[in-house]
């Protein structure tokens, strides 16, 4: 028998590495469920989206309110704000988006209140551009959420939401 | 090593002995020869080795009372400091004793920095030693999650966003350590889990660096090879016993003025609120010994490369042992390398100081360049100063400065006798 393996030893090579082969991915198949189950469960994505009555908010005010355990920023911005937010030269910006595509009805101003670069939450009404300022490490965002200064790398992000009716905004 | 040759006195002694040589590993650990000029920073690792059991047993105990879940973590807490039988101890104890670990291992660091006890043949035991250091900064940082204060609640909140950084895969990978779209009770729980785990792993990490520790030898203040054993030689016991029983002893004082004294002062007021994800405390601060870190990853202005930036730090201090290229180890030998040392020891305390205040203005300023220096001092100093510097004599033997190298027999003679 000896003989025969040292003749054709392909064989031979042939059976070991199609025998870890197989043996590698049944270790991945059987190691994946260990990590997977660290993956957001369905009792989590099952709160996908909430509804918002926005009635109650005057111009210049803002509320909070939680999705997913995040923090969500409802403005109702004052015409200044507006002004302020779609004068601004593109070219100005680390993370250049325009007002418009971030505010479809541009009294209403919905985004996540995530600071982007290690998630504090940001303070309304501060900051050099009178938006919102995150006192963990001193990022700057403007009237429409954008950043302009500090280490955060990109605009506070805008969810996927829809106004229901006038009153009442879904999220998600 | 000639206590391999050791045999039991007692016949069932030799006969345990023959099957579990567990007695031959006790007198290897008694008549160790280590290098008698070891002075008191040389103590710390058996204060570590303490800090590591206290740690331990008072983690276990504070698991039988503590409850991993969102809603009743901090009220466990509250339970543990005023219902609970001495529990507003042993959480102290166990709160301070964290900080009075890492005291003792920065010592015991910057120990190995000053006399080269990272240089060959000892680089493993470094690398050990670095990798237990890491897993530490781990355990600490999931255990001040536990209470579930404002400051455990934001302090994971940053931290665990440092990997969102990492490009197109930083969402998914963040979402797997939560367990979810933002910290909260599945992280709590998955933290407590690996908060127990960890010490175990660093105990067993220890084993392994005192294992590799007893294959060359201790270092010693002059930094030389030494015959073992020999003149220059004595026993582990009793004498580095008592003399580290001594050490932990003064270690011990400082660590009961903290618990009984002043348990709070190293913590955060802000971590007696219970945690709330929708207001962010106006100045987060990691705890004290991980400052410096923190002030490198603020001083960098982009977030990807702060925390690579971050994270090099920790990197270059694995590769420490091939980044100092001087043949001579004690810095009692290089007159340059003992300046260089002692700038880099202001310069990390610069950048823990810098950790804890605002990143604006002259504060920044001033994290940049230390942060800038920490990194000149390991990739740029150390392996220039190797080829430039230029050296003092090194004696022949522990003895040998005191003895001018004439063996001196009275001396010899008295010394053995001391042994015995």
């Amino acid at each position: 028998m000896s003989e025969k393996d040292k003749k054709d030893p392909n064989r031979r090579d042939f059976i070991i590495t199609a025998t870890a082969t197989v043996g590698a991915v049944g270790a991945g198949a059987a190691v994946w469920p260990l990590i997977d189950q660290m993956n957001p469960d369905a009792s989590v994505k099952a709160l996908a989206s909430t509804e918002v009555d926005v009635s109650n908010i005057q111009p210049g005010k803002s509320i909070t309110v939680l999705w997913r355990g995040k923090p969500v920023f409802i403005k109702r911005r004052t015409k200044e704000e507006i002004e302020k937010a779609r004068s601004v030269d593109l070219k100005e910006l680390k993370h250049p988006e325009k007002d418009e595509e971030r505010a479809k009805n541009p009294e209403w101003l919905v985004m996540l209140g995530i600071c982007t670069h290690l998630g504090c939450v940001p303070l309304g009404d501060k900051g050099d551009y009178n938006g919102w300022f995150c006192p963990c490490h001193g990022s700057h965002y403007d009237t429409s959420g954008r950043i302009r200064k500090g280490p955060a790398p990109t605009n506070l992000e805008v969810p996927k939401y829809e106004f229901v009716n006038s009153n009442t905004i879904k999220i998600g | 090593m000639s206590e391999h040759q050791y045999e039991p006195k007692s016949k069932i002694g030799k006969w345990f002995n023959d099957r579990l040589p567990m007695l031959t590993l006790a007198d290897h650990l008694r008549s160790y020869p280590t290098p008698k000029n070891l002075n008191y920073w040389w103590t710390f690792g058996g204060i570590l080795t303490f800090c590591l059991i206290t740690q331990i047993i008072t983690g276990i105990i504070l698991a039988m009372h503590y409850i991993a879940h969102a809603d009743l973590a901090f009220e466990s807490v509250e339970h543990i400091m005023r219902d609970v039988n001495y529990g507003w101890l042993i959480r102290y104890v166990h709160a301070n004793g964290a900080s009075m670990f890492f005291l003792a291992v920065y010592i015991h660091i910057f120990r190995a920095l000053y006399y080269g006890s990272y240089k060959a043949p000892r680089e493993v035991i470094w690398i050990i030693g670095m990798i237990i250091y890491f897993l530490m900064m781990m355990t600490a940082f999931m255990g001040y999650v536990l209470p579930w204060g404002q400051m455990s609640f934001w302090g994971a909140t940053v931290i665990t966003n440092l990997f969102s950084a990492i490009p197109f895969f930083g969402e998914s990978i963040t979402n797997w350590l939560w367990g979810g779209f933002a910290v909260d009770n599945p992280t709590l729980t998955r933290f407590f889990s690996l908060h127990y785990l960890l010490p175990f792993l660093i105990f067993g990490l220890v084993i392994l660096h005192i294992w590799a520790l007893h294959i060359p030898g201790n270092n010693n203040p002059i930094g030389i090879d030494i015959k073992k054993p020999s003149n220059d030689t004595v026993p582990f016991h009793p004498y580095i016993v008592i003399k580290d029983l001594f050490a932990l002893l003064i270690f011990l004082l400082i660590f009961a003025f903290f618990v009984f004294y002043s348990p709070n002062i190293l913590g955060h007021a802000d971590n007696y609120i219970e945690a709330n994800p929708l207001v962010t405390p106006a100045h987060i601060v990691p705890e004290w010994y991980l400052l410096p870190f923190y002030a490198i990853l603020r001083s960098v202005p982009d977030k990807l490369f702060g925390v690579i930036a971050m994270f090099l730090a920790i990197f270059v201090l694995i590769i420490l042992p091939w980044l100092d290229t001087s043949k001579v180890r004690s810095a009692i030998f290089r007159p340059l390398y003992k300046q260089f040392y002692w700038f880099l020891v202001a310069d990390v305390l610069i950048l823990g100081y810098m950790g804890a205040m605002p990143a604006e203005g002259t504060y920044l300023m001033i994290a940049r360049v230390a942060t800038v220096y920490y990194f000149a001092h390991f990739l740029i100093i150390l392996p220039l100063l190797g080829r430039k510097e230029k050296t003092m004599t090194i004696p022949l033997s522990i003895t040998e400065p005191i003895l001018g190298g004439m063996p001196n027999q009275s001396m010899t003679k008295n010394d053995q006798k001391f042994k015995d």
